[in-house]
């Protein structure tokens, strides 16, 4: 593939199924850092727990592999601490929409300087076969043993309807245009979501590379990706799903320059001194 | 109506009720703040229902020749200031409380055997232009009953009324002098009298509650990031962080839930930040996936866990020390971590600033342990006992060849964090190798856990001493820990019983040794705890392999002295 910056240095054991549609998004992601100029050193990569969630293992750069659904607010803890690192949190389906549902709204809403990277294969992998927040309506599961009756989660309305400023679409059939999309998210100043279509060729036997390919399209020039109220009707269609990216908007205040602490000093948290003056001043304050 | 004047010159316990809404609080800031500054002893706790309005709550504040901390069910003096509030405090009221407070309030509500003395306070606040002004009439009263000068009750009220300008604090004045002039008035038919003496030492200089004392300690501790949900009693920890982060550059933020919250801190300590969560049982029970995560990925986390009465919800503004074994054993999985329990204000703030760095150095996850009556409790401390020390940082600078886990002789490996070096700094969930990337391989895994394990017997290098009292070779020796460490002293000071000791433990866990060795010298050893079980007793009865007595109480109040020491007394037959 020609990406060697973040190219582990020792022979990795890789614990996807072969054709996993992870390589891809694995891949594309070690390009997508290297042909950005960025260093392992400054990278960090958080995830949850599932398959997904185990590619962070298979970069050379810093990773917080967590717990089940907390990429999100690792991603956030860490950028607010150092807003010199470039923090992306990636995780699966059922990690970020189900488990970590929660924190996917209130990161959303949050707006740290993050890429949220979704492997979204539309069913539960690693625990064998059930649904998963995204799949389809009527797959039969060895749970959902008369097929699933829930609406399948909508990640890029909801993330644009909470105000998300970057949302995008990808479909890892499509390696060097998904790699773009992961560019222009890590790029993005703000929390970015990529949904990055992806086939589980154990448990999925529904939605495949084939399947992809043909229920997707990408939006082409003539689509405004500013205009929210039109975007909106577009990533509500069903039938073709549309790709690419979806809704940016540039400019929105991020969660580390809200909080205050970088405003006169852009020193990260561990580079700053302890002030005991500060402290002695604020115990004067409760005596008499 | 009694005439003959009641005289308190050693205490006075004063006692306050009325519903939420009607300046309780405020009457209690404004008579120990002056108090306070004119070097009278004194101490105040609340208790108060779960409600924005209405309801029964209480402010006792004791002012005392001799230092104390701790709450007594005694009422001297009640002023009540609803109707309800006599229901409210029957229990507590005998017939040596004096009642003072407007007719409607004080009046066909007990028998006559107690003094009832009405003072037409309302009426008197309506002449200053609105009965809101009640609250500091009453506090103006009081303090007529002590020698203060009104410059420092100016000063006070400018403090406490800060933010609502110059008309509302000319009218807070006119109502202390107000209320100083009702009792003048009223001064023939007095049933009291207050001579108590101020304290000489002249040390004990700074005042404020277990609250502001956790959060000071916290900053003291280089704290510079905290994550929580509001959750009562420890929403105000995180509340006086949040006031402090503008002078002290720290990151606040109140997350969706108490998971993130936790998460959110793991993440900052990972990147080099001191964080900590402010929370209650109820909460802690949402973090425990990520105290197991502190144990697995050797990380710092500072966690302060107010406790209230549970199970589930319980009594959400009241007190208990039930989270105990809770917090002892929260965390899937084997793992080492500190629980520390301060029991006065000094031990508030000192308890919290060691924690960062216990923290940090052990690179394991330390809990403060307090509750809703520590918590809210106000009294007078010794700023020299705070110590403000340049604080110490373990991470390291890392090199290439960096490992996370590499294994060393101790089982500590210098922490590296990202951005510092050309290191990569790898951390998982999951069993991991040296690197920290995933493993499933046996060996690796039993070695990672003899590491982990092992770094158990370093904590007794930064142990915290119990405090001590009594003599080392008496037979009976009485435990406590957390909020109790006042009455228990009290208790023991009024029983006067030379063949009692008392060891109070700062440090819960691991037990002390020192503490073991007292327990296990003494005869017979009775552990007095605000619960229902004896959880410490359990714990002490495991470390030492011998039966311990316990005092325990459940109702959601703390131990008042005056049932502490006959309890004691019962249990010494």
């Amino acid at each position: 593939m020609g990406n060697r910056v973040f190219e582990p240095d020792h022979h990795m054991d890789i614990a996807w199924c072969p054709a996993c549609g992870n390589f891809g998004i694995l891949g594309a992601l070690k390009m997508a850092l290297e042909e950005l100029g960025l260093r392992p050193e400054n990278t960090v990569i958080t995830s949850g727990i599932g398959q997904a969630a185990k590619t962070p293992q298979y970069v050379k750069a810093h990773f917080f592999n967590g717990l089940h659904g907390r990429s999100l607010p690792l991603a956030c803890g860490i950028k607010v601490a150092n807003p010199f690192l470039t923090v992306i949190a990636e995780s699966g389906d059922g990690d970020t929409y189900g488990e970590g549902g929660s924190h996917f709204l209130h990161a959303i809403r949050r707006n740290s300087d993050i890429t949220n990277i979704v492997h979204n294969n539309m069913i539960y992998g690693l625990t064998k076969g059930q649904a998963s927040p995204t799949t389809q309506e009527g797959m039969m599961t060895p749970i959902h043993v008369r097929g699933v009756y829930e609406k399948p989660f909508n990640p890029v309305a909801v993330a644009l309807s909470l105000g998300a400023s970057f949302v995008a679409r990808a479909n890892i059939g499509d390696l060097v245009k998904t790699k773009e999309i992961f560019k222009r998210a890590i790029q993005h100043k703000g929390y970015a979501l990529v949904d990055v279509f992806q086939p589980c060729v154990v448990f999925n036997k529904l939605n495949t590379y084939q399947w992809f390919k043909e229920h997707t399209y990408y939006v082409d020039e003539s689509y405004d990706a500013h205009d929210r109220v039109a975007v909106f009707s577009r990533i509500m269609e069903e039938d073709r799903l549309p790709i690419g990216i979806l809704y940016e908007q540039i400019g929105q205040k991020t969660f580390e320059e809200h909080i205050g602490v970088y405003e006169s000093n852009a020193d990260p948290l561990f580079r700053r001194r302890h002030n005991l003056n500060t402290i002695r001043e604020l115990i004067a304050e409760y005596a008499k | 109506m009694s005439n003959t004047k009641k005289v308190f010159s050693k205490e006075v316990s004063l006692v306050l009720c009325g519903k939420a809404g009607q300046g309780i609080q405020t009457i209690e800031a404004i008579l120990t703040q002056v108090l306070n500054i004119e070097r009278y002893n004194v101490y105040a706790t609340k208790e108060y229902m779960s409600r924005v309005r209405g309801g029964s709550n209480s402010v006792e504040i004791r002012v005392s020749e001799v230092f104390r901390y701790a709450f007594t069910e005694r009422i001297d003096v009640l002023f009540p200031m609803d109707g309800d509030s006599l229901d409210h405090m029957a229990d507590r009221v005998s017939s040596d409380t004096v009642v003072i407070g407007d007719r409607d309030h004080v009046h066909g509500k007990f028998d006559t055997s107690i003094p009832v003395f009405s003072v037409p306070f309302a009426e008197a606040s309506r002449e200053i232009g609105d009965e809101v002004y009640i609250n500091t009439l009453i506090a103006g009263f009081i303090l007529s009953f002590f020698n203060v000068q009104m410059s420092s009750v100016e000063k006070v009220l400018r403090k406490v009324f800060a933010r609502k300008g110059g008309d509302i604090i000319s009218n807070n004045i006119k109502a202390i002098e107000k209320g100083m002039q009702l009792a003048v008035e009223y001064e023939h038919d007095h049933p009291l009298d207050i001579c108590i003496q101020r304290y000489t030492e002249n040390d004990r200089n700074v005042f404020m509650s277990g609250t502001d004392a956790v959060a000071l300690g916290a900053v003291s501790g280089g704290c510079n990031y905290i994550a929580s949900y509001p959750m009562s009693p420890g929403t105000g920890v995180f509340t006086a962080l949040a006031g402090f982060s503008k002078n002290l550059g720290i990151v606040v933020e109140q997350t969706e839930d108490e998971i993130s919250a936790i998460t959110m801190g793991l993440g900052a300590w990972y990147a080099g930040a001191r964080a900590m969560v402010s929370t209650s049982g109820g909460g802690f029970a949402l973090m425990t996936e990520s105290v197991s995560l502190a144990g697995m990925i050797e990380s710092p986390m500072v966690i302060h866990i107010g406790q209230r009465p549970g199970p589930a919800t319980g009594l959400p503004t009241r007190t208990e020390q039930g989270d105990l074994n809770f917090v002892l054993h929260a965390g899937h999985g084997e793992f080492p971590r500190v629980i520390l329990a301060p029991g006065t204000i000094e031990d508030g703030y000192e308890l919290t600033r060691l924690a960062f760095d216990i923290a940090d150095k052990h690179q394991i996850p330390v809990c403060i342990l307090t509750d809703q009556y520590f918590l809210d409790t106000l009294c007078g401390g010794y700023s020299k006992e705070m110590k403000i020390q340049k604080i110490q940082h373990y991470f390291i600078e890392t090199s290439k060849e960096y490992q996370r886990y590499r294994f060393t002789e101790d089982g500590l490996t210098p922490r590296g964090i990202p951005g510092f070096g050309d290191g990569l700094v790898c951390v998982d969930s999951d069993e991991h190798d040296e690197t920290g990337h995933i493993t499933e391989s046996f060996d690796m895994r039993k070695r990672m856990m003899q590491k982990r394990m092992s770094r158990f017997s370093l904590l007794y290098e930064d142990e915290v001493e119990p405090f001590f009292s009594g003599d080392k070779d008496v037979s009976t020796l009485i435990v406590s820990w957390g909020s109790t460490y006042g009455v228990v002293q009290e208790a023991l000071e009024i029983m006067h019983d030379s063949t009692v000791s008392h060891v109070h433990a700062r440090q819960v866990f691991p037990v002390p040794e020192t503490l073991k060795h007292y327990a296990l010298d003494a005869n017979r050893v009775i552990v007095v705890e605000n619960n229902w079980s004896g959880q410490f007793a359990d714990l002490i009865e495991k470390e030492i392999k011998k039966p311990v007595q316990r005092i325990v109480q459940y109702d959601g109040l703390p131990f008042g002295v005056g049932n502490l020491a006959k309890r004691l007394r019962e249990a010494l037959i």
